[in-house]
């Protein structure tokens, strides 16, 4: 059994060990072992050329990120979390992204920024919002959320390869799940959603924080006669729009799980595709499961209130299937 | 003409059994129409008036050529409205096809102004007056009518209306499973299933006939698609034993043949194989929802017929079992259902019987896979090393290559395979 | 104990069985030798009903091991002369 802290970790290594060119920094990411734990020994393995303490500057650590992978390095910074990255927009949106187009062709950026997203643990509207919604906005980005033991293990090995930026969003719910990791588990794509529940009656799409929410939906409903089939998106930039417009094909009815807020949100993106391309595939209207839109609460009952629940999935699946 | 077929483009009426002036009811027999490969009735989709018969018997039309005209009249108010019905049907005919124009119908100038004021079509509004004269009550009772089953206006979903068209449903006859909501894929199917159910087939073939239409299935199957062909011998070892060993403990009705197993072990493959299950339409590949498993029975006079085991993968081998028995005597005495001519999403035929060992088939479109099954022979065969005699069968699959590549179809053969190997769980 | 099977009972129990499959003609017709499945075209399900009649008229069942007994009306009426002694 291994945590998806520890596949994350061991991710790190594989990158470490494997091409000379990467770093990672960030703050606390050294000395501390970072903020939720994950580069724990790593400073000691690999000594502080490779694992750089920074200042708390998201934009400067950002920057500089950008600059080292300008230079031919391979940089992987930490940003703490989601809400903090926002420091660091600029670097992000104005350089990261568009220096491949400004310089046509040119200067690549490859980049990656690992960051925690989602709420859960009470730590309340300054730390818990889930925004990778927004970065998938973007062009210019590849956005992945690894949701599983073999994709916290796999897909930052792959963003490494990546000549262009990739950001990849940790649930900060997920670091202390545990689960079976093959001894073998290495990279994995990071262009494709994946079918983590085959099922006829009703497609259940999540990602990273709201899978697990999705299956256990699922099996709540397979009790009761519903046969959902649940997709995980994993990357969400650029979207896998024909493994998403394959499972309505199936199903012929859409719950989309989000911890982004409704409005705009990626849910949206994928409420708008499926009416776009497989309206006559509907036989019920699409249905969301979202974040309410509030900032995240920090009390306990108020934060379970305002996010994506089981029953409020099994309610929506239940509503499409009628 | 309504098509009785994926393959039927045209028919005959053989026989009609209401004439002008008759009053129907909804799902009354109104005529037996001829596909070639079996005599089918065809049921009234609404209640009236038959005003015209337009196609004679022996004529052969295209499908969707309109039979009849239907008129919602004084017919209508004798028989009483059925209980599916929520208010008088416009006129329509049979099946889903628009009637040809109505004649200009005779009104007073007031009237004329009311239903133009109320956006009624008069020549869609029945008189009731002198000379077939359109009153006032008339337009009054067309917008009640309007008012109380929205023509064209009804909740249903987009899937489901894209289904009642392939299906042949019209979606004025659906209602919804609860009353106030919209229409979904599940009250087309069920409409389509009900109306299979009520549409026995009454006249059996003339073998010439039918030899001509396996003859034009086949060629289109044969010039259309391009097969591929693949084949697997099956150690029946444990199934054979497993099958003694069931029979030595029921009563002789509920004896097992190796066949049931055969069918469940392809019906459970299948379902895990969309690519293999479904029909080819307009140039793409539509996956079945369930899989309805059409079984190739060779008639005694000649000829064919596939009758259809609806959702295979869902049945017992027992139940399997009981269904293909009936499934044969459908075939055999010429009582085949709508659903045996339509539904099929796959079909395995099983020449064991005839001791051939394996039959590399020809596809039934618009399916797009074949799986065949040759003799159970006992042969020498290979176990844990040593040379021993087992009862072996060969199954081959004859897929599209359009829906389908080698690789999948070799996996669902294997999945047959080693389905095989486990009978207790079938 | 049911007195055995005389040789005229037993052909009347297996034409009994054996209708719809062929005329009572055809019946007569075949040779006491002939295989029954071959010559009139039985499918296992056809032959599973011939058995599952059999039975139904004599009372007791007849396992598959004994199918073989069945292959022709001489081997059958045998079979079914010898079962009842």
């Amino acid at each position: 059994m291994t945590t998806y802290r520890e596949a994350l970790r061991a991710g790190l290594r594989d990158a470490l060990e494997h091409d000379e060119r990467t770093f990672l920094m960030g703050e606390d990411v050294g000395r501390y072992g970072g903020c939720f734990a994950v580069s724990l020994g790593l400073l000691e393995e690999f000594g502080p050329d490779r694992v750089r303490d920074t200042p708390l500057s998201e934009s400067a650590f950002v920057g500089a990120g950008i600059g080292a992978a300008l230079g031919g390095m391979r940089p992987i910074v930490e940003i703490m979390t989601v809400n903090f990255s926002l420091l660091a927009l600029d670097q992000i949106l104005n350089n990261a992204a568009t220096l491949l187009h400004m310089s046509g062709g040119q200067l690549n950026v490859p980049l990656v920024i690992r960051m925690t997203t989602g709420a859960g643990r009470q730590l309340a509207a300054q730390h818990s919002h889930s925004l990778e919604g927004w970065y998938a906005h973007i062009p210019g980005l590849r956005i992945v959320a690894p949701a599983t033991m073999e994709d916290a293990r796999g897909m930052l090995w792959t963003a490494v390869q990546d000549p262009d930026p990739v950001l990849l969003f940790e649930h900060g719910t997920l670091y202390n799940v545990s689960g079976e990791l093959a001894p073998d588990a290495g990279a994995v794509d990071i262009d494709h959603a994946v079918i983590r529940r085959p099922g006829t009656d009703v497609t259940l799409i999540a990602y990273g924080g709201t899978l697990r929410t999705a299956l256990d939906a699922a099996g709540e409903l397979a009790d009761s006669g519903v046969d959902a089939e649940v997709l995980d998106l994993r990357t969400l930039r650029p979207l896998d729009e024909p493994a998403i417009l394959d499972s309505i094909a199936r199903t012929h009815r859409l719950v989309v799980v989000d911890e982004g807020w409704r409005s705009g949100s990626l849910s949206a993106e994928i409420a708008a595709r499926v009416a776009e391309k497989a309206l006559y595939e509907l036989d019920a209207p699409i249905e969301r499961v979202c974040t309410a839109e509030v900032p995240i609460p920090y009390a306990q009952q108020l934060e379970h209130a305002a996010l994506p629940q089981q029953a409020d999935v099994v309610a929506a699946a239940r509503r499409a299937v009628g | 003409m309504p098509a009785l077929g994926a393959d039927m483009t045209e028919g005959t009426v053989l026989e009609w059994l209401v004439k002008a002036g008759d009053t129907v009811r909804k799902g009354d027999i109104v005529a037996v129409v001829d596909t070639d490969k079996a005599a089918i009735e065809v049921e009234c989709f609404t209640s009236g008036t038959v005003s015209a018969v337009l196609v004679p018997v022996g004529s052969r039309v295209p499908v969707g050529t309109p039979l009849a005209v239907l008129a919602a009249g004084p017919g209508m108010t004798e028989v009483g409205p059925t209980q599916d019905e929520r208010g008088p049907a416009p006129e329509t005919v049979p099946h889903v096809e628009p009637g040809p124009p109505a004649e200009v119908r005779l009104a007073t100038p007031p009237t004329r102004k009311f239903a133009a004021e109320s956006g009624v079509d008069l020549t869609t509004v029945h008189g009731s007056g002198r000379d077939g004269r359109v009153t006032h009550a008339d337009v009054a009772r067309a917008i009640a009518a309007r008012t109380s089953l929205p023509a064209g206006r009804v909740r249903i979903s987009p899937y489901a209306r894209k289904l009642a068209t392939e299906l042949g449903v019209a979606v004025s006859s659906l209602s919804p499973t609860q009353a106030r909501r919209a229409i979904h894929a599940r009250d087309v199917r069920a409409a389509a299933q009900r109306r299979a159910e009520r549409a026995p087939v009454r006249h059996s073939q003339d073998a010439e006939a039918m030899r001509r239409a396996i003859g034009a299935l086949m060629a289109r199957a044969k010039r259309e698609i391009p097969h591929y062909y693949l084949s697997t011998t099956i150690d029946l070892h444990t199934a054979v034993e497993w099958l003694r060993e069931h029979n030595l403990h029921v009563p002789i009705p509920e004896r097992l043949l190796p066949a049931a197993l055969l069918l469940k072990a392809t019906a459970l493959a299948a379902r895990r194989a969309p690519q293999l299950n479904g029909h080819w339409v307009d140039d793409s590949f539509r996956p079945a929802d369930s899989v309805h498993l059409g079984t190739a029975v060779a008639l005694r006079g000649g000829g064919l017929l596939t009758p259809v085991i609806l959702d295979a993968a869902d049945r017992s081998a027992s139940e399997l079992m009981a269904e293909l028995r009936a499934a044969v005597t459908r075939a055999r005495t010429g009582a085949l259902r709508s659903t045996d001519l339509t539904a099929g999403t796959i079909t395995v035929t099983n020449l064991g019987d005839n001791g051939v060992e394996s039959v590399h088939g020809v596809i039934y479109p618009p399916q797009v896979a074949l799986v065949g099954f040759g003799a159970i022979t006992s042969r020498p065969w290979a176990v844990d090393g040593l040379l021993g005699v087992r009862p072996l069968v060969t199954a081959t699959l004859s897929a599209d290559h359009r829906a389908s590549d080698g690789a999948t179809g070799a996996r669902f053969l294997s999945r047959i395979a080693a389905l095989l190997q486990q009978p207790e769980e079938l | 104990m049911t007195p055995p099977l005389t040789r005229a009972e037993a052909k009347s129990a297996l034409h009994a069985a054996l209708a719809g499959f062929a005329s009572e003609a055809e019946l007569e017709q075949l040779s006491p030798s002939e295989n029954l499945r071959e010559a009139l075209e039985l499918d296992s399900m056809d032959f599973l009903t011939f058995v599952e009649r059999l039975s139904e008229q004599l009372g007791r069942r007849i396992e598959e091991d004994d199918y073989d007994h069945l292959a022709t009306l001489d081997s059958a009426a045998d079979f079914l002369g010898e079962a009842h002694r």
